[in-house]
């Protein structure tokens, strides 16, 4: 795909320009940012990978007790869950006009729409903390914790021995009984959502430091690399969580 | 024409240095060092912790084959034993073998060979090797802590309850996955938009074309080994469950997604050895590798046939029938691609001019080896064979065929190959002959031994064993000395020419690769100016012998 930037330097030896942003061991900035682009997409690959891994665990066992997966599932929140959907994929959306307009070399705009996504971003954590402290509380912490509420038990072994045969918890004024086995939903609930957590956090520091540096006035039309790769981070972020909302919160 | 012969912008470290300097002169001191963003420092540096952790991995395996020397205890009690063999495999496996040539020598030659000054992201680059040494940190202070006794697999359940320090151990292995995937991206993104003029894919070098594939699954596999260990680690901290039946879980997930991962590792491990072994035989048998582009397509097919294949680790773990025969035929047809490496080596011999040097014999002993090594992979992918060999020392035996065998005599091959151009100094080849000669006859010793009693039934990591296979533990504990004696006289050979060897021609092999046509050792950014190629690597036949060694002639472009 780059073979040609590769060429570009044989071709025109004498016209090097080296603008400030160029790297000293690129050739041209067409090279560079071919290079940023791949590199940040071959980064993403690993991220699904990492997270196809709990996808598979998710499905092995899915299929093996679907039924208690379905009713554990009720004591997720699924209007959280949605609103936190609607708030991502917004995100998604001002992330990639942040793009547009560093591409139209509009760095207030640009400004703007980073502090919009960042903001959003941290509306979803907020609404995930409430929804973890319910869970926490009604004992839902897989584990040594499972059934007992708070963290008390979670280290040490006492928790596996005097853990509950079954776990009683109040969602919607229905109560719900759950037997000790669908630890198993809560183990993957909070793997899961907590492994996109930390991606959560992690974007908003590149989005931060994209936003510090555009406000410094790094970028120009001709240079905006930082700005679409933080993007591109922020939609797989976006793109993970799309996938495990249904998962999680809609099992049928 | 390139940035070489201006100024150059300021922002980059490594630009103050004398871009007409080697780059072991270029700056001076020890920070410089530290924090270098040259490939060629940091596949140094790494080189030099590798061959610490392969001491240090090798010291235990020496410890675990004097314990076996007697029935009973000969030197340390069983739980030692137990921790001493998972710290050998442990170490080699995680700390030296799979960031060994890549690392390594890749990080050094693969941006010469595509004519770049550097790999792409080479701050990344950096920080992979700072990711390394602190997973080594940690993984080694598990050792103190309380070390690990669950073999280097850690399987679960055992993996969950012992009273070890698996979850730090572990920790360490998650930690070194990141150094893994940073070299792995680095080197894809190289090869796409690094590429020199010239530097068509036809005209890879195959070392290029095996640290991609190598590199490829790096990327693709290690994130999975990465999950499956935090999970571990959580199995350990909360008692998740995932693992546990008691919660619903299940601890054959463990091994699943734990093979998933390594049995790719093994070709993270072998396919750098095999690229390694394609440059030398072209270089001393002055031919073009035969099937060139089989070669290329059969190291990519291999990394990606080796995902496929991972439950043949577990055909006694209680599958299917119906998924034992799959991956046991599936298993099969990685022999297709392992045969075409292996008939492209001989047929490339095949009434070649060989030149014996240290390279070429380790090159020679790895066809060999590779080659006993994995036949006996066939034989354990066979379903009925496997139950009987499967957790013998015949599986002990395969796996140091292709690993040490195979691996090891790639990376020796390749340091005593390129020796010279890193460092600029020739080593003296008499006792580098020597040397190969008790590592090869003591690694034979060493496993064959293996091999024998394996078939006849004698379980691994077991801390006694009965009268009859006392003969056999005698034979392998004899020859881990010789080939223990053998590589320390190769350590002293390449050490010692550091101080007395004598200054190294710019191409003392008079090959035709693309590496050796730059100066000896390289300068700061490879290459006074980007060099355009107009022919492929193992172009012999446009050169004449002593053109070889003064310097190839570049011809006007012509077609592949
Ligand atoms: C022709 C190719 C190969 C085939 C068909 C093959 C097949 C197998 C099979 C079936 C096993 C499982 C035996 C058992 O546990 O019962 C095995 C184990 C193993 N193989 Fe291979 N193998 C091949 C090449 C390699 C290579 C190239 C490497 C590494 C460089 C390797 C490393 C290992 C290791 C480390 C184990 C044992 C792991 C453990 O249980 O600790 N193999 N191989
Ligand atoms: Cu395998």
């Amino acid at each position: 795909m780059a073979t040609e930037t590769g060429h570009a330097s044989a071709e025109h030896p004498e016209h090097q320009e080296h603008p400030h942003f160029l790297q000293h061991h690129f050739e041209t900035p067409a090279q560079q940012y071919d290079a940023s682009k791949l590199g940040m997409w071959v980064f993403i690959a690993t991220e699904i990978l990492m997270f196809g891994g709990l996808f598979v665990a998710y499905l092995i066992y899915h299929a093996q007790e679907p039924e208690l997966f379905k009713l554990a599932h009720h004591a997720l929140d699924k209007k959280l869950g949605a609103l936190n959907t609607v708030v991502l994929l917004f995100s998604s959306l001002t992330a990639a006009l942040a793009v547009r307009s560093a591409q139209l070399g509009k760095r207030n705009r640009t400004s703007a729409f980073l502090v919009v996504t960042l903001l959003c971003a941290a509306a979803f954590l907020v609404v995930k903390y409430f929804e973890y402290s319910h869970k926490i509380h009604a004992g839902l912490l897989p584990g040594r914790c499972f059934g007992h509420p708070g963290f008390a038990n979670c280290i040490g072994d006492a928790g596996l021995a005097t853990q509950p045969l079954a776990v009683s918890v109040q969602e919607h004024g229905m109560l719900l009984q759950l037997p000790t086995r669908a630890n198993m939903f809560f183990a993957l609930y909070f793997m899961m959502t907590g492994l996109h957590g930390v991606h959560v956090l992690v974007g908003m520091s590149l989005l931060t430091w994209v936003l510090i540096k555009n406000i410094k006035g790094h970028f120009s039309p001709e240079y905006f690399t930082h700005v679409d790769l933080s993007a591109l981070y922020w939609h797989l972020v976006d793109l993970v969580w799309i996938y495990l909302f249904p998962l999680l919160y809609l099992v049928s | 024409m390139s940035a070489v012969d201006k100024p150059i912008a300021g922002h980059v470290d490594d630009s103050h240095g004398d871009p007409n300097a080697s780059y072991l002169e270029a700056k001076h001191g020890i920070g410089p060092w530290l924090y270098t963003l040259d490939h060629k420092r940091i596949g140094l540096m790494y080189l030099v912790m590798i061959s610490l952790a392969f001491l240090a991995g090798g010291i235990f395996a020496l410890l675990v084959r004097l314990e076996l020397f007697t029935r009973g205890k000969t030197i340390i009690d069983a739980e030692t034993y137990n921790k001493f063999f998972t710290l050998h495999g442990a170490i080699m496996v995680f700390l030296f073998i799979i960031p060994s040539i890549p690392a390594g020598l890749g990080n050094f030659f693969l941006p010469i060979m595509v004519g770049a000054k550097d790999v792409a992201f080479p701050r990344l680059n950096m920080w992979s090797f700072y990711i390394y040494l602190i997973g080594a940190v940690i993984s080694l202070a598990s050792i103190v802590i309380g070390s690990v006794d669950t073999g280097w697999t850690f399987y679960t359940p055992y993996s969950t309850t012992t009273a070890t320090a698996v979850a730090s151990m572990t920790f360490g292995v998650f930690v070194l996955g990141f150094s893994s995937i940073l070299t792995g991206l680095n080197f894809i993104v190289t090869v796409h938009t690094m590429r020199g003029p010239g530097i068509t894919w036809r005209r890879l070098p195959l070392f290029v074309w095996g640290m991609y594939s190598t590199a490829l699954i790096q990327v693709l596999a290690t994130p999975v080994l990465a999950i499956t260990v935090a999970l571990l680690m959580m199995e350990r901290v909360f008692g998740l469950g995932i693992f546990n039946p008691k919660l619903g879980g299940d601890p054959v997930l463990f091994q699943h997604f734990f093979w998933f991962y390594s049995h790719p590792a093994v070709y993270i491990m072998i396919v750098p050895g095999m690229a390694i072994i394609s440059e030398v035989l072209a270089t001393f048998t002055r031919r073009p590798i035969v099937g060139y582009f089989a070669g290329a397509m059969s190291s990519l097919s291999l990394a990606l046939l080796g995902f496929l294949v991972w439950g043949h680790h577990m055909f006694t773990a209680g599958m299917s029938e119906f998924s034992t025969m799959l991956f046991s035929a599936l298993t099969f047809l990685v022999a297709i691609p392992s045969g075409v490496k292996v008939f492209n080596w001989t047929a490339t011999l095949y009434k070649g001019e060989v030149w014996f040097t240290t390279p070429m014999l380790y090159a020679l002993s790895f066809i060999f080896l590779f080659s006993i090594g994995g036949l006996t992979g066939l034989f354990l992918g066979t379903l009925s064979v496997d139950v009987h060999l499967h957790d013998t020392y015949f599986v002990v035996a395969h796996f140091h065929y292709v690993m040490m065998g195979g691996t090891v005599m790639g990376f020796l091959a390749g340091m005593f190959y390129w020796w010279p151009k890193m460092t600029g100094k020739l080593y003296n080849e008499t006792p580098a002959k020597v040397g190969w000669f008790l590592v090869f006859v003591g690694f034979n010793v060493t496993f064959i031994a293996q091999f024998i009693m394996g078939s006849r039934g004698m379980p691994r990591r077991y801390y006694d064993y009965l009268p009859q296979f006392e003969p056999f533990h005698k034979a392998s504990t004899i020859g881990s000395w010789i080939l223990g004696l053998g590589l320390i006289i190769e350590a002293v050979t390449l050490l010692s020419s550091l101080k007395n060897g004598k200054k190294s021609p710019p191409n003392p092999w008079g090959s035709a690769g693309y590496e050796w046509q730059t100066a000896t050792p390289p300068l700061l950014f490879n290459f006074k100016e980007i060099p355009v190629r107009t022919r492929g690597p193992y172009d012999y036949h446009l050169a004449t012998p002593e053109d070889l060694y003064d310097g190839f002639p570049e011809g006007e472009p012509h077609g592949d």
